[in-house]
């Protein structure tokens, strides 16, 4: 009787402690084949405001791309986690509006995490949200040059809920919503990391709004050891 | 309206307003080719400002310049409208226009203590109001024109009004969805479509103020065989030019759903689709043409609904484009096929070939259109290559109504006085009755 309540309480311990394991999921975001040349946004070197602010042609950021293939922009997160969002205590993402585009191009949040958008530019933008999935709100807010900063936040899981300016119809953001911590957005060099993910068997999947918009899955085990899971995109 | 001179302002200013309308439909069209139509998220306000007191700075920023001129022309159209309705209506139309007005002020009014949210439409409210009470005021003392331009006048003022409105609407609604469709998109399309046919109205409204009209085609009906012969063609002539000016209004519905769908070129090759004569419009398709496209204006997602809308778009340019063809050629063969009986007043030689030469020139406008459609795909929507496809469009759909018109007219009243009227301003030598 008294081993078996220690079993238990070995036991119990146990499991406790492999649910406190944790580790980082790293990986390289790689895209196979040659992406079509970007396009100048001629519009913005039109545009007597914004033309200004830029020495060089401004393009197109369909695919942001290394040497070697390394693709940026890339969100990478845990699939059928849910009701997991430390959103509420996230520190905010902020997003710039610079030389009349978007920075970055790409995000990611939790729901209920709060994004910042920030004018630094001497012209006025507007900022429109055009979520798609009922109950995140559209929202068209007007901010002048030197205006304060807005601050939005999504409630439920979207990919790519675009930010877009109606007075400079080029300018775009895409933010993914999650609703949990788990995930990560490819840098230059195409890694990247979800940091402290629980010990477990999970569904990875990368998104890339023109080479897997709907998603590349699979699967990785996360040890204390963390875990390894690259992907190969391939060009459409 | 004795006055002579008077007749011929009147159709001077009806011209002005058909043309200040045709530069706001280019406006217009020129907010929806750019994506512009948000880029001044508020309304009657502009940017929180009194709209005719926005700072030139706010106003020549990007997408707020065309929004916002788009907006100040059309208070100006609706000036110019409210004038030509008292102008039509003689001194008759004060009093209706001195109760609207009062009756808009007063709704405005009330509409402002009811909160907040009413605000703008009280302001919108009470300032058409003002400007009809206006009108109504004015104490200069004329008959009305012949009928039915009064009615038409008064047609015009409800039209500018209520698309005033909607184009208000269609900003302030922009993100609510009733029935599954979002309204910006809805009011979108029915305030464009609705344009066209204000558009329409006012030109009407022209030729109807014309000399052409009121002397040349009335002295035609005083022979009415002459008339019949030369000014109404035979009935199939008659109907089909009908048939046709209503499918280039459905083209036109058809091209106003696709272009409030801002989802840029669903299909961009001209004149294969994808480069087949039918394009595979299957979900996969439509995924891989979604991740194909580079899309600068980072419109939203084709669907196979819009390449649909697209193919319908080019099947039924072919229609019209036979439907005009055959117009046009049935009222070549008919006016040569009529010797002209002695000597005739020039207008009636005018009036002999006028159908024949109206139709050409129908024909014409539609080739350009076909060419500015191909165009506007070959240059990936270029916004003004896609605004002169809009205008060009608006301009085939006013022939056709006013052709149609012409041919469908019933000649009465009394010719005479009018001829006498004109007369005395410009001699008209020619005209003998
Ligand atoms: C008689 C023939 C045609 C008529 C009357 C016509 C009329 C129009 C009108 C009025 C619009 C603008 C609607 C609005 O914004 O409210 C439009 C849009 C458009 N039309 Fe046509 N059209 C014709 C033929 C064609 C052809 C042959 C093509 C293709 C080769 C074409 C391609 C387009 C496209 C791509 C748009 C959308 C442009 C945009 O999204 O900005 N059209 N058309
Ligand atoms: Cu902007």
């Amino acid at each position: 009787m008294k081993l078996n309540s220690l079993t238990i309480i070995a036991a119990a311990l146990a499991a406790g402690l492999t649910s406190a394991v944790a580790g980082n999921i790293t990986g390289k975001v790689t895209l196979k084949g040659t992406p079509p040349a970007e396009k100048e946004i001629t519009q913005l070197k039109d545009d007597a405001n914004c033309g200004k602010m830029h020495t060089e042609p401004v393009k197109t950021r369909f695919y942001v791309v290394g040497a070697g293939g390394e693709l940026a922009d890339t969100v990478v997160m845990l699939k059928g986690i849910s009701g997991k969002s430390t959103g509420a205590s996230a520190t905010p993402l902020i997003v710039d509006q610079k030389g009349c585009e978007y920075s970055p191009y790409v995000g990611a949040v939790q729901t209920g995490q709060s994004i910042v958008i920030k004018n630094s530019d001497p012209v006025l933008h507007n900022v429109h949200t055009q979520p798609t999935v009922a109950g995140n709100e559209e929202l068209n807010k007007a901010q002048m040059a030197g205006g304060a900063d807005l601050t939005f936040n999504f409630g439920k899981a979207e990919n790519f809920l675009k930010f877009k300016c109606d007075v400079h119809p080029w300018m775009f953001s895409y933010v993914t919503v999650c609703d949990h911590p788990y995930f990560a957005v490819t840098g230059k060099d195409g890694t990247f990391t979800i940091k402290d993910v629980p010990a477990g068997e999970y569904t990875i999947v990368a998104l890339h709004r023109k080479a897997a918009a709907a998603g590349m899955e699979q699967k990785v085990t996360v040890t204390a050891e963390g875990a390894k899971a690259d992907f190969t995109l391939e060009v459409k | 309206m004795s006055n002579p001179a008077q007749k011929i302002w009147l159709h001077r200013f009806a011209v002005l307003t058909a043309l200040a309308t045709l530069g706001l439909v280019g406006m217009g069209g020129l907010v929806t080719s750019h994506g512009v139509g948000m880029a001044v998220p508020d309304w009657p306000t502009s940017y929180g400002y009194n709209m005719f007191a926005l700072p030139i700075s706010t106003w020549f920023t990007g997408g707020v310049f065309h929004e916002h001129t788009h907006r100040l022309w059309a208070s100006w159209v609706g000036v110019l409208v409210v004038a030509l309705t008292r102008w039509l209506g003689g001194s008759k139309s004060r009093l209706p226009l001195i109760v609207t007005g009062l009756a808009e002020i007063i709704a405005g009014l009330l509409l402002l203590r009811l909160g907040a949210d009413w605000k703008g439409a009280g302001h919108f409210l009470s300032g058409i109001g003002s400007v009809v009470l206006l009108a109504g005021i004015l104490w200069v003392k004329h008959e009305p024109a012949t009928r039915p331009l009064p009615a038409l006048g008064w047609w015009a003022f409800a039209l500018v009004q209520l698309q005033g409105l909607l184009g208000g609407l269609r900003v302030v609604l922009d993100a609510q969805v009733v029935a599954s469709v979002r309204l910006g998109t809805a009011l979108g399309i029915f305030h464009g479509c609705l344009g066209q046919i204000f558009l329409v109205l006012l030109c009407v409204i022209a030729l109807l103020t014309s000399r052409w009209w009121q002397v040349g085609v009335q002295a035609l009906a005083c022979s009415a065989d002459t008339l019949k012969r030369e000014l109404q063609p035979s009935a199939p002539l008659r109907r089909l030019m009908l048939a046709t000016t209503i499918l280039i209004f459905l083209q036109l519905i058809i091209a106003a759903t696709m272009r409030h769908q801002h989802a840029g070129l669903a299909i961009p090759d001209f004149p294969l689709a994808y480069g087949k004569l039918w394009p595979d419009a299957s979900t996969e398709a439509v995924a891989r043409y979604n991740a194909q496209r580079l899309e600068i204006g980072g419109e939203n997602p084709i669907t196979s609904f819009q390449i649909i809308l697209q193919m319908a778009h080019r099947g039924m340019a072919v229609l019209i484009l036979v439907g005009v063809a055959a117009c046009a050629w049935k009222a070549k063969s008919s006016s040569n096929a009529r010797p002209h009986p002695g000597p005739l007043p020039r207008e009636r030689e005018n009036g002999s070939s006028v159908l024949a030469r109206f139709t050409m020139f129908w024909l014409a406008l539609v080739f350009v259109q076909i060419g500015l459609g191909a165009w506007t795909i070959w240059s990936n929507k270029a916004a003004d290559v896609a605004t002169a496809h809009v205008l060009v469009g608006a301009l085939s759909l006013v022939t056709g109504a006013l052709a149609s018109i012409i041919c469908f007219a019933r000649f009465t009243g009394n010719t005479e006085t009018r001829v006498a009227d004109f007369s005395n301003a410009t001699p008209l030598r020619e005209v003998s009755i």
